[in-house]
């Protein structure tokens, strides 16, 4: 994914702001000619699962419609979703593998030790679902992206 | 021969899967039911059909249709009826841990 500064920060205090609870939201941003998601700005929304949200998180169809509004009123798409790891590294779990939805999205995870966050990786799911492959993150300043 | 015009129905499509539908965020088909409309649907993109439908053909879990305001699973599920200009989406539901 291509992204900025402010996105990378944005997604980390939302893992620290909902610590020891995993926090979770949507990127939004635009599609490239070769298919590279550009996060643009995020869409911060509840972890709706019901117990235990420090191990799981949850966001629902009516939370996807309402990210979805709210990244046609700035002409985005919905171009993948970000959520935290408390106290566990940043890399997708089985249950990550399991619940994921489409190819295509971009999915962040961001490690959160002590409600410090620390790393922020990015993964996007294999076209036959079997495995997340490592997505690199390119920095850009705000004004180029 | 009676006219297909009013079963109509326009398929918003999520970005990732835009690249089975060569880039077109909505897909106009027809259809009387949400079944129907999905059926052509992924007939006229087939590469669309692995990321909606399991391996017993049902719908993925996390796919969720909504005609309008209105999921799917609080009507007749896939068999709800549609009505010409309907408006069908594709919603995914994402979950982890």
């Amino acid at each position: 994914m291509i992204t900025t500064p402010n996105v990378l920060e944005a997604i980390r205090q939302h893992g620290a702001d909902a610590y020891p609870e995993e926090g979770c939201g949507f990127l939004l941003g635009t599609v490239t000619d070769d298919g590279t998601n550009r996060v643009t700005t995020l869409h911060r929304a509840a972890n709706r699962h019901a117990e235990n949200r420090e191990r799981r998180y949850e966001l629902t169809a009516d939370d996807y419609r309402e990210a979805d509004a709210a990244a046609h009123e700035q002409a985005l798409d919905v171009v993948g979703t970000y959520h935290s790891h408390p106290d566990h590294p940043a890399a997708p779990s089985e249950t990550d593998l399991a619940e994921a939805p489409f190819p295509g999205y971009t999915y962040v995870i961001v490690s959160v030790h002590d409600g410090t966050p620390k790393d922020l990786t990015a993964w996007s799911l294999a076209p036959d679902r079997s495995e997340f492959h490592r997505e690199r993150i390119t920095v850009e300043s705000p004004e180029t992206a | 021969m009676p006219t297909t015009e009013a079963t109509t129905v326009t398929i918003r499509i999520p970005t990732p899967l835009r690249s089975a539908t060569d880039g077109a965020s909505t897909v106009e088909v027809k259809g009387t039911t949400v079944n129907d409309a999905l059926r052509t649907l992924v007939d006229q993109y087939p590469e669309l059909k692995d990321n909606l439908y399991n391996e017993d053909d049902e719908l993925r879990r996390f796919v969720n249709i909504y005609v309008g305001d209105d999921d799917i699973r609080f009507g007749d599920g896939v068999e709800t009826p549609l009505e010409g200009g309907d408006e069908v989406s594709i919603v995914p539901s994402i979950a982890g841990g």
